[in-house]
């Protein structure tokens, strides 16, 4: 027996395949099983054929450094987390409820805001809000879905609870790695997809490619759908790529685009200008069209904005949609719940204080060593102060960040997130996880059966950003765990 | 397809020749070039101009001696076709236009780089040299013909041929021109000599074999341009490519004023007769052939990579 399951060990933590017992987990006894039987040279030998395999297959992610873009090869840790397929199901539900909840706060926002007349979210946020776009007021998108495809940000607490962390509403990546993950699982631990029912996720890009053509103005069976990239250069460029090889798509660059004077969008081709029904945009809202927003965006297509409003391009995710892609916004979100679906929130929200008012700023200055400080519209887990790890010196800027501009921050309690065993210099030890399901929106929803698990590399963090150090893990969804 | 895909495949067509064709002409050198008399052994610094970088190199090294040009010619990348540069540049729109092109032709691409980039200093010192370039051709072949097994032969594969043939084409007139320009100066080199080195472009074209096959054994220097630049059947001969890049040219829809450049260097190249051709007239007519790829490949990039703006509909 390679793995010493004795010495791991997690007080204090949800470990996902031990219990705080040491026994395995019902869902992961086959795994664990076949683990054990394997030697630690074994184990080596498969994490190092994953990172062969990685390197040949290209799967990359891009990171800016010292002046010079470096494509990197994708962290991956070939010991899967497992979830029971019951424990899954009410997070499914949870998130197409949520994802449902915050599509209706768009559009009404965007519409007669009776969310702000009916006294559930103050008119004040709106005028402060960072992704709020006013050339959308009035605009009414096919099926009055704004965020087509929703990235959500789970966390796992000390007792094993699913939390909703954040959501993705502007252009959320990950998907792809998900899928790749799952690909390289398969050539490492061919064998145990015999006897395990494991939730296949490779069907993504079909229902995105059925999602995205249900938006073409015109009528048709396949219509020309494209994904726009902001080009090579960009950390999601494998993830663009990805996703349009797999959908049998274009990827496009703005400069591969023109609108007509029709207000319709064509794409430059070998056969000349061709029309273009569907734009996957991969770009944020401000560089989507220098007519629009920044004059100076060289990634965009000058008058797209005015061929969406009059309807003769679907866009996803609609410009504007990341007004409720916003930490502050997100504390409001099981109030959207309860407002627009007269329901209870099935997935809560991580407990967050809203600096904005004065009773919960003071709560936070008074417990800067508690908590977690985070920007209302930082993505990436930058801006962010951990307070319990911070300097005195950290938290004392931050105190002051927070004051100046109350608005922008929101604070929550550190939640000791859940570990999953992992691989570290050839022994296995317990490292955090968290989880980004994908939820798509159109005429039907659907939910990515499991996600995208980031994990945090080093002993006791819990930043598992990977252009900060964290890696991932391929996430299985067990049918025949009976937990 | 989208223009800028179509240029992206057309170029990593040519950068992938580029690399192949470069492996070749340094491992047919670096064999024969001890077989060479001593005053003909300025060798490596014909072989450094071949790809048109004299000042690239001048920038660089003082002497034309075997380290310097190979390094050159294998490793460095200032040099935009060293077999280093020419490998990452492919792989660089392959990379850029993976959702187009076969997975496994992207895997063997990204091998192949990752194998150059790994071995290419290595491959600087003679007894490692060999292997390495031939696992440079042996992977470009084998890309080649992932994308010729598994990919639709469709308008993309089209813009792939053609960026390798036109390259190939290309790399062919200057390789026989280099030939020409080590004799150019002295007519009066005896026969047996200017043989030895016929023999070496045949060598470095991968010709050899097929020369001597349907030629005839003897190596006589205007059967060996006319083999290599007029030889139909011969596929690294320029008439052979040109060929070649017609009938993808055929293939692509708006195609007629690429079509009538093409037919024009096809007409030149067959009204030559090497027999009656000075070693003067041979370089005069190969700049020619030289010129008439280059206007084939401006025109397809004006007509296929660069959108007239006349056909969008524009306000007025």
């Amino acid at each position: 027996m390679a793995i010493n399951w004795q010495a791991y060990e997690n007080p204090g933590f949800h470990d996902e395949l031990i219990d705080s017992g040491g026994q395995v987990r019902p869902p992961a006894r086959e795994l664990l099983t076949y683990l054990d039987s394997l030697s630690t040279d074994e184990i080596h030998e498969r994490q190092h054929a994953a990172e062969l395999a990685i390197l040949e297959m290209g799967i990359t992610f891009t990171v800016y450094s010292e002046g010079e873009n470096i494509d990197r090869a994708w962290p991956y840790d070939i010991i899967p987390r497992i979830i029971d397929a019951a424990t899954w199901r009410s997070v499914d539900a949870g998130l197409r409820q949520r994802v449902k909840a915050l599509n209706l706060f768009i559009a009404d926002i965007y519409g007669e805001q009776a969310v702000i007349h009916d006294g559930v979210f103050p008119r004040t946020l709106l005028d402060n809000s960072a992704n709020f776009r006013k050339e959308c007021v009035g605009v009414r998108p096919p099926q009055d879905v704004w965020a087509h495809i929703c990235g959500s940000d789970l966390i796992r607490d000390h007792e094993g609870r699913f939390m909703v962390l954040e959501d993705n509403l502007r252009v959320p990546s990950g998907v792809s790695y998900m899928m790749e993950n799952r690909v390289l699982t398969k050539r490492v631990f061919g064998e145990l997809f015999e006897n395990t029912s494991i939730q296949p996720v490779g069907d993504y890009p079909t229902k995105l490619f059925d999602m995205l053509a249900a938006l073409s103005p015109r009528p048709m069976d396949y219509p020309e759908v494209v994904v726009l990239t902001p080009g090579i250069y960009n950390s999601a460029y494998f993830e663009h790529s990805f996703l349009a090889q797999h959908m049998g798509a274009e990827v496009v660059e703005g400069s591969d685009l023109v609108v007509g004077s029709d207000d319709c969008v064509y794409m430059r081709t070998i056969d000349g200008p061709r029309r273009v029904d569907v734009i996957y945009r991969r770009i944020d809202d401000l560089f989507l069209d220098p007519e629009a927003f920044r004059k100076d965006s060289v990634l965009g297509v000058p008058g797209l904005m005015r061929a969406w409003r009059k309807g003769n391009v679907g866009l996803a995710n609609a410009p504007g949609a990341g007004v409720a892609d916003d930490k502050v916004v997100y504390a409001f979100v099981p109030d959207f719940i309860r407002y627009y679906l007269n329901e209870e929130p099935i997935l809560p929200n991580v407990p967050t204080y809203r600096c904005y008012l004065d009773d919960e700023r003071q709560y936070v200055l008074d417990h800067l060593d508690e908590l977690v400080v985070k920007p209302a519209n930082e993505s990436g887990g930058y801006g962010m102060l951990i307070g319990p790890t911070a300097t005195k010196k950290d938290r004392k800027h931050f105190a002051r960040l927070i004051r100046n501009e109350p608005r922008n921050y929101i604070a929550q309690p550190l939640i000791r997130l859940s570990t999953v065993p992992t691989v570290v210099d050839g022994s296995v030890e317990p490292r955090h996880v968290d989880l980004r399901p994908f939820i798509l929106q159109g005429d039907d929803m659907y939910v990515t059966p499991g996600g995208l698990t980031r994990v945090a590399l080093r002993k006791g963090s819990t930043v598992v950003n990977s252009s900060q150090g964290g890696g991932s893990k391929d996430t299985w969804i067990v049918d025949n765990g009976d937990a | 397809m989208l223009s800028r895909v179509a240029e992206r495949v057309y170029w990593m067509g040519r950068y992938l020749e580029r690399a192949e064709s470069m492996a070749r002409l340094v491992g047919a050198h670096s064999n024969e070039v001890m077989d060479l008399p001593v005053s003909m052994r300025g060798g490596w610094e014909e072989l450094a101009d071949i790809t048109g970088a004299r000042d690239a190199f001048a920038g660089h090294y003082k002497n034309y001696d075997e380290r310097n040009v190979v390094k050159f010619l294998l490793a460095d990348t200032f040099n935009p076709g060293s077999v280093l540069t020419s490998v990452r540049a492919a792989r660089e729109n392959v990379r850029t236009t993976r959702e187009l092109l076969p997975t496994e032709a992207w895997e063997d691409m990204n091998r192949l780089y990752l194998y150059v980039r790994d071995h290419v200093q290595r491959s600087l010192a003679r007894r490692h040299r060999f292997e390495f370039l031939h696992t440079v051709i042996f992977r470009c072949q084998q890309i080649s013909g992932a994308l010729a097994g598994t990919m639709s032969h469709d308008s993309a594969y089209d813009f792939v041929r053609l960026g390798q043939s036109l390259e190939r084409a290309d790399m062919t007139t200057r390789i026989v021109d280099s030939a020409v320009a080590v004799l150019m100066p002295r007519e009066d080199i005896p026969e047996e000599y200017a043989n030895v080195l016929w023999v070496h472009v045949l060598k470095s074209l991968s010709a050899y074999q097929m020369y001597r096959q349907h030629v005839h054994p003897r190596v006589v220097s205007h059967d060996v341009v006319r083999f290599l630049l007029q030889d139909t059947p011969f596929p690294r001969s320029v008439d052979h490519n040109i060929t070649v890049a017609e009938a993808c040219i055929q293939a692509l829809p708006r195609n007629e004023a690429t079509l009538r450049r093409v037919g024009r260097l096809q007409r030149r190249i067959n009204e030559a007769e090497p027999r009656d051709m000075s070693m003067d007239d041979l370089h005069a007519y190969i700049d020619v052939l030289q010129a008439g790829i280059g206007e084939i490949h401006e025109q397809l990039t004006s007509t296929w990579f660069h959108l007239d703006p006349d056909a969008v509909p524009v306000d007025g």
